[in-house]
C-alpha cells in the first residue's frame, strides 16, 4: 500500500490583533494512492486550511505534511511550487483560469512550466477529452461556467498528477452541469489512477467519494468510509 | 522533486506576451506617463548637441575675430605700440554706457555705446537692416541703432540720435553682433557708431568710464594658443584681458551648458513626476494580477518567474514608451531654437542628434523600470493560497527589505543622473535633497488635507457631496499620487509666478514712500554745481551728490595678485586685485549703513597720518580680511596706504550709492573723480522732462531710472519666464496625463460603484455630480498643495534670498486655482462618460 498524502499532528493557528486563533487542531490522517475522499464540514471548519495546506499552499504552525514521501513543512515556498508542479492538480470552485489565456494555453502552462517540449497535441487531446476540442482558441471570457471547469479539469490532469485536490468544485455551477463535472472528474480519476481529495459542503458528492472526513472546529470529528466502517487514525 | 530547469526564460517571455494581450491597450496608458518626461529631455539633449556643433563652426563669429583683448583703462603708449604690432588687420572699439537722445521724439535712454574702427567683425556680421548698413555706418557719421530701440522710438534708418555733443544718422537697425543675445540686448542696447567721431561726442574725456577693446585678423596661419602663452604675461602685468576664439567658444559653450543644464533638470522632474505615475499605475495593475499570480504559483511557478514574467512587460512597454518620448522629443526640438532665440547666441540648423535619442530611450527603460520595481518586489510574495481565498495582504515596508533597496536605486539614480547633468557634487547633493523635500512635503501635505477633510467634513452635507469626498478614500485610490503630480506642476508655474512679482515688487519698494528713484551719475566736478541747480529748478529734491573716485587694489597685508597665484591659503579671491573699485569719502555714515567691527572714522586728520577706510561686511569676511589689515590702493597712478578701520552691514535694497569701500575726508578730494546725483522724480512725464533737459545740456551724464529698471527686469522676466514656463508645462502636462490614467486605471472600479448605485435607484445625474464632487476634491486639494508648496518656496526665497516681504497676489492664484479644478473635473467626467450614460449590464458584458 503506497501512501500519497501523510498529515500527522497538524495544526493551523493565525496570530490576530494579540490573539491566536486556531484553525486547525491536531488533525491525523493519510490517504492511500489511488483513493478517492472528501473533506466535509459547515463553513469556517477549517476544510479549505487543510486543503492548502495538504496540497503544499501553505506551511502548517505544526506537525508533518508529507506528500509523495516529501515533507512540505520543511520546503520553502518556490520549493513546494516544484512539488506541485510534479504532483498535485487543482480545480478550484471559482475555476482559476488565467483570463489572458485562451483555453489551450491555460492547459498547457503547468507542461511548460516544466519545460516540456511539444505539448500541444497533449493539451488538444485533453481539451478533447473534455469535450472542448473546438473551443480552445477561446478566453475564458468566452465560455460558460460549465466551460470553464471543464478546462480547468483539463488543466489538472495535464501534469498527470498523483493526487487531484479539489475546492467545492460545483459551488459555482448548475444541478445539470455540476453532474457532467462530476462524473467527468471521476472518469478522469479512474482514468489516471489520481488521489483525488474533495472539499465540499454537497453530501451527495462527498458520497461518491470512499471515505469522508468531517471537520468541525478545526478538528476531526468523524473518518469513514462511504461504506460505514471507522477509520482509525 | 523539481526538475524545472533554470528560469525557462523563453516562457517567461511567452507568457509575458501572453498575459498582455488584454491589457497592452493599459500597460501603454502606465508609460505615457513618461513619454513627455523623456520628450523634453531629448529635446533638450539633441538641442545641447546641435549647439555643440554649431558653437564648433560658428565659433570664430562668435568673438568676431582670431583675437581680442580689453581693457577698462586706457593703455599706456607702450603698450599700444605693443599692440599695434599684434595681427595683420586690427579694430578698435570703445565701450560706455550713456545717454543717447531721440530728436525726433525728444526720447532719451540708457545704451552701451560702442564706436567701432576698422572692419570688425573679420568672421561673421554686424547684423542689420538694410543688411548694408552693418559695413557703410562707418563711412559717415552714421549709427546703427538696436532694433529694441528702434521699436521702443518709433525711429527709423535715416532719423537721427545724438550721443553726447555728436548726431548721427541711423544707417539701419542693429539685428545683432558677435557672441550677443537678445536677452544681453534687453539689458544694454547696443548703439555702434563710427571711432572716428567719438571726440566729437565729448564722452571720453579722462576718468569717463570706457572699455578699450581691440580685435585682431591674422591673414596668415597662426598658433593662436602659442602666441597667447607668449603674450599672456605682458597682457597680465599690463591688467589687460584676452580672448582667443577657443577661450570665446568655451565661454559660449559653458553658458550654454548652464542653461541647457537647468533645463534638463526641470524636464528631469517632469520624467519624475511621470515615474510616480507609473509605480502608482503598476501598484494597482499587480493587485488586479494577484489572481492571476497565485494561479501561476499553484501551478509550480515559482515566486521569481511570476516577478520576471511582469517585469519583461514593464521593460518593454517602458522601451515603448520610450522611442514614442525621443520621437516627440525630436519633433519637439525642432520648436526649441524659436522658444529660446533669446538666450542663443548662435542660430541652429536643427539636425536629428540619435546620442539624445539613445540617451533618452535608455534614460526611459532605466526609470521606468526602476519606479515600476516598487510594486513589482511585491510579486515575490503572493502566496498560492490566494486562489482559495483572497489572503493577500500587502507587506509592509518595513518587513520587505528588497523595497527598501529600490528605494536607494531610485535615490542613487536620481543623484547620479543629477551629477551627470551639473557635474559638482555639492548641487547634485543639493538637487535630490531639494526633490526628495519637495516630493515629502507634498505627500505629507496630501495626507494631511486628505485627513483634515475626512476628519472635519461635515456629516451633514447631503449624500452627493459626501460620496464624492468618499470616492478620494476608496480602497486602491490614487488621491496621493495625483495630489503630488498635479500639485508638483502647480508649485512649478505659482513659483515662477511669485518670484517674478517678488522681483519686481522689490524693485517698485526700494523707491517707495521718499527714497530716490532716480540716479544721475558720471557728473564731472565743473558740472557738479550746475546739476544740482537744473535739479531745483525743475524742484527735484536733491541732498547733495556723490564723489567717485576709481582705483584698483595693490595688496592686502603685502598680499598680491602675484602672491595668490602661488599661496592659495590666504583665504583672498584673485578677483579683488582684478576688478575696479568705486569708492566713496565721507565723514558720516548713512542711513542704510551700520557698523559690525571696529571704528568708523569719518576724517582722516591731515596728511602723514593712517587712513582708516570702512569695509562692507560681506566683502571683507568673504576675503578674510579683518579690521587692522593693511590695504594699499591705486588711484589712477598715486598709491595709498591705507588700515581697514572698521567693517559695515549695507542694506542694498535701496536705489542709493552704495560702496564696498569708503574712505574718510581729507584723503581723496584731489584725485580725479565723478560724481553721482541722487534724486525722486514724481512721474513719468516729469521724469522725462527732466531727462531730456539734463542730455541736453550735460550729454556725459548718464541717468537710470526706476521706470527703466522695471521695464528691463519685465523684460528679461518676460523672456526667461516664458522659457521656464515651457518647461514647467512638461511637468503640469504629466501632472494632468497622470490623471487621465489614473482615472481609466480605475474605471473598472467605478463602473462595479456606479452599477451598485445604479441599481440601487441612483439617477444618471446623481452619479455624474458625485463624479464631478470627488474630480474637483482632486483638483482642489492637488491645486492648494501645490500653491501652498509655492507660497512657502517663495516666503522662503523672498526672505533668505532677496530679503524682502512676500505678499501673494490672490486673483492670479484664485485664477490657477480654479482652472486646474475645471480642468480635472473635466478629465474625470469625459472619461467617465460611458460609465455614466450607459446601461448598467451593457458596461458589465462588456467589461467582463
Amino acid at each position: 500500500m503506497e501512501i500519497v498524502l501523510n498529515i500527522q499532528n497538524v495544526s493551523k493557528t493565525y496570530k490576530s490583533a494579540g490573539h491566536t486563533l486556531t484553525v486547525l487542531d491536531s488533525i491525523n490522517f493519510f490517504v492511500e494512492a489511488g483513493a478517492t475522499m472528501a473533506i466535509v464540514g459547515p463553513s469556517g471548519s477549517g476544510k479549505t486550511t487543510l486543503l492548502g495546506l495538504a496540497a503544499g499552499l501553505d506551511r502548517s504552525s505544526s506537525g508533518s505534511v508529507e506528500l509523495h514521501k516529501v515533507r512540505l513543512d520543511q520546503l520553502n515556498e518556490d520549493q513546494r511550487a516544484g512539488v506541485r508542479n510534479q504532483y498535485v492538480g487543482f480545480i478550484f470552485q471559482n475555476f482559476q483560469l488565467l483570463p489572458t489565456l485562451t483555453a489551450l494555453e491555460n492547459v498547457m502552462v503547468p507542461l511548460e512550466l516544466r519545460g516540456e517540449k511539444n505539448i500541444r497535441p497533449r493539451a488538444r487531446d485533453l481539451l478533447n477529452k473534455v469535450g472542448l476540442a473546438d473551443r480552445g482558441h477561446h478566453y475564458p471570457a468566452q465560455l460558460s461556467g460549465g466551460e470553464q471547469q471543464r478546462v480547468s479539469l483539463a488543466r489538472a490532469f495535464s501534469n498527470t498528477p498523483r493526487i487531484l485536490f479539489a475546492d467545492e468544485p460545483t459551488g459555482n455551477l448548475d444541478a445539470e452541469t455540476s453532474e457532467k463535472i462530476i462524473d467527468l472528474i471521476f472518469d478522469l480519476n479512474r482514468e489516471a489512477g489520481t488521489t483525488l481529495v474533495l472539499v465540499t459542503h454537497d453530501l451527495d458528492l462527498a458520497a461518491r467519494t470512499g471515505r469522508i472526513i468531517r471537520l468541525k472546529g478545526g478538528k476531526v470529528v468523524s473518518d469513514e468510509l462511504t461504506g460505514g466502517r471507522m477509520i482509525v487514525v | 522533486m523539481n526538475d524545472q530547469s533554470g528560469l525557462n526564460f523563453p516562457w517567461l517571455l511567452q507568457m509575458a506576451w501572453r498575459d498582455s494581450r488584454r491589457n497592452r491597450s493599459r500597460l501603454f496608458l502606465f508609460v505615457s506617463s513618461i513619454i513627455l518626461g523623456i520628450a523634453a529631455l531629448v529635446a533638450i539633449y539633441s538641442l545641447g548637441d546641435n549647439m555643440r556643433r554649431e558653437i564648433d563652426n560658428q565659433a570664430a563669429s562668435l568673438l568676431g575675430a582670431d583675437l581680442e583683448i580689453s581693457s577698462n583703462k586706457q593703455v599706456s603708449p607702450e603698450i599700444k605700440r605693443f599692440i599695434d604690432s599684434l595681427g595683420d588687420r586690427i579694430s578698435e572699439e570703445r565701450r560706455f554706457t550713456s545717454m543717447i537722445y531721440f530728436p525726433k521724439n525728444e526720447g532719451t535712454r540708457l545704451v552701451q555705446v560702442r564706436a567701432l574702427s576698422g572692419a570688425f567683425p573679420y568672421y561673421g556680421a554686424l547684423e542689420t537692416k538694410p543688411a548694408g548698413a552693418g559695413k557703410n555706418f562707418r563711412n559717415g557719421q552714421e549709427a546703427l541703432v538696436d532694433q529694441t530701440l528702434m521699436m521702443q522710438f518709433n525711429v527709423q534708418a535715416g532719423d537721427s540720435i545724438r550721443v553726447g555733443n555728436a548726431a548721427f544718422a541711423i544707417a539701419g537697425t542693429l539685428l545683432g553682433a558677435p557672441g550677443q543675445t537678445g536677452l544681453s540686448a534687453s539689458v544694454a542696447p547696443v548703439v555702434y557708431i563710427p571711432l572716428q567721431y567719438l571726440e566729437q561726442t565729448g564722452l571720453s574725456q579722462k576718468g569717463s568710464r570706457i572699455n578699450y577693446n581691440y580685435y585682431f585678423k591674422y591673414d596668415r596661419p597662426v598658433d593662436m594658443q602659442a602666441l597667447v602663452k607668449k603674450i599672456e604675461p605682458r597682457l597680465e602685468a599690463a591688467g589687460l584681458n584676452y580672448d582667443t576664439v577657443e577661450s570665446q567658444k568655451e565661454d559660449t559653450g559653458r553658458s550654454f551648458r548652464d542653461l541647457s543644464r537647468f533645463l534638463s533638470l526641470v524636464g528631469f522632474i517632469a520624467l519624475l513626476l511621470g515615474c510616480i505615475g507609473v509605480a502608482s499605475a503598476i501598484h494597482i495593475y499587480v493587485r488586479e494580477k494577484i489572481n492571476t499570480i497565485a494561479v501561476l504559483r499553484c501551478l509550480g511557478a515559482r515566486g521569481s518567474q511570476a516577478f520576471l514574467i511582469y517585469l519583461i512587460q514593464i521593460v518593454g512597454i517602458g522601451f515603448i514608451g520610450s522611442v514614442l518620448g525621443a520621437a516627440l522629443g525630436t519633433v519637439i526640438q525642432q520648436f526649441l531654437p524659436v522658444i529660446l532665440k533669446e538666450m542663443l547666441p548662435v542660430n541652429i540648423a536643427v539636425q536629428i542628434s540619435w546620442g539624445a535619442v539613445l540617451q533618452g530611450i535608455i534614460l526611459g527603460v532605466i526609470i521606468s523600470l526602476l519606479f515600476a520595481l516598487l510594486p513589482l518586489v511585491s510579486i515575490r510574495n503572493v502566496s498560492p493560497l490566494n486562489t482559495l481565498r483572497l489572503s493577500f495582504e500587502p507587506m509592509t515596508l518595513f518587513k520587505d527589505p528588497v523595497k527598501w533597496l529600490v528605494y536607494l536605486m531610485i535615490l542613487l539614480f536620481v543623484f547620479a543622473f543629477t551629477y551627470l547633468q551639473l557635474d559638482k557634487w555639492r548641487e547634485a547633493i543639493f538637487f535630490t535633497a531639494g526633490v526628495i523635500i519637495a516630493f515629502l512635503f507634498l505627500v505629507g501635505m496630501a495626507e494631511l488635507l486628505i485627513w483634515l477633510v475626512r476628519r472635519f467634513f461635515p456629516d451633514t452635507w447631503s449624500y452627493l457631496w459626501r460620496q464624492g469626498l468618499a470616492n478620494l478614500f476608496r480602497p486602491n485610490n490614487q488621491t496621493t499620487t495625483l495630489i503630488v503630480a498635479i500639485g508638483l506642476g502647480t508649485a512649478f508655474i505659482c513659483t515662477l509666478f511669485f518670484i517674478q512679482a517678488i522681483l519686481l515688487n522689490r524693485v517698485n519698494l526700494s523707491a517707495s514712500g521718499n527714497q530716490p528713484n532716480t540716479v544721475l551719475f558720471d557728473i564731472q566736478t565743473p558740472q557738479k554745481e550746475k546739476v544740482l541747480a537744473m535739479a531745483k529748478q525743475y524742484g527735484l529734491p536733491v541732498t547733495g551728490t556723490v564723489p567717485i573716485v576709481n582705483m584698483r587694489l595693490e595688496s592686502v597685508n603685502d598680499v598680491t595678485s602675484e602672491t595668490i597665484l602661488k599661496d592659495s591659503t590666504t583665504g583672498m579671491q584673485r578677483w579683488i586685485f582684478d576688478r575696479e573699485y568705486r569708492v566713496t569719502f565721507r565723514d558720516t555714515l548713512t542711513a542704510s549703513e551700520k557698523i559690525t567691527d571696529g571704528k568708523w572714522t569719518g576724517d582722516a586728520g591731515g596728511s602723514g597720518r593712517a587712513v582708516y577706510i570702512s569695509l562692507e561686511e560681506r566683502f571683507a569676511k568673504r576675503n578674510k580680511i579683518k579690521p587692522g589689515d593693511t590695504m594699499v590702493f591705486n588711484v589712477q597712478g598715486s598709491i595709498i596706504s591705507t588700515i581697514v578701520g572698521s567693517l559695515r552691514v549695507v542694506d542694498w535694497n535701496r536705489i542709493q550709492t552704495n560702496f564696498l569701500v569708503v574712505f574718510p575726508k581729507g584723503v581723496l578730494e584731489e584725485a580725479p573723480q565723478f560724481h553721482v546725483l541722487l534724486t525722486r522724480v514724481a512721474d513719468k512725464e516729469s521724469s522725462a522732462r527732466f531727462q531730456q533737459a539734463v542730455v541736453r545740456q550735460f550729454p556725459n551724464v548718464s541717468i537710470i531710472d526706476l521706470g527703466l529698471v522695471l521695464s528691463v527686469l519685465e523684460e528679461i522676466m518676460d523672456k526667461i519666464g516664458f522659457v521656464i514656463r515651457f518647461m514647467a508645462g512638461f511637468s503640469m502636462i504629466t501632472g494632468l496625463i497622470v490623471l487621465i490614467a489614473s482615472v481609466i486605471i480605475s474605471k473598472y472600479q467605478r463602473i462595479q460603484e456606479s452599477v451598485l448605485l445604479r441599481t440601487l435607484g441612483a439617477s444618471r445625474k446623481q452619479i455624474f455630480v458625485i463624479i464631478a464632487l470627488e474630480y474637483f476634491f482632486l483638483g482642489a486639494l492637488a491645486a492648494g498643495t501645490g500653491i501652498l508648496l509655492a507660497m512657502a518656496g517663495s516666503l522662503a526665497l523672498a526672505k533668505y534670498t532677496f530679503e524682502t516681504t512676500f505678499t501673494p497676489q490672490l486673483i492670479p492664484v484664485l485664477i490657477v486655482f480654479f482652472c486646474i479644478c475645471f480642468l480635472t473635473v473635466l478629465i474625470g467626467i469625459a472619461n467617465s462618460r460611458s460609465v455614466v450614460n450607459r446601461p448598467p449590464l451593457e458596461i458589465l458584458r462588456e467589461e467582463a
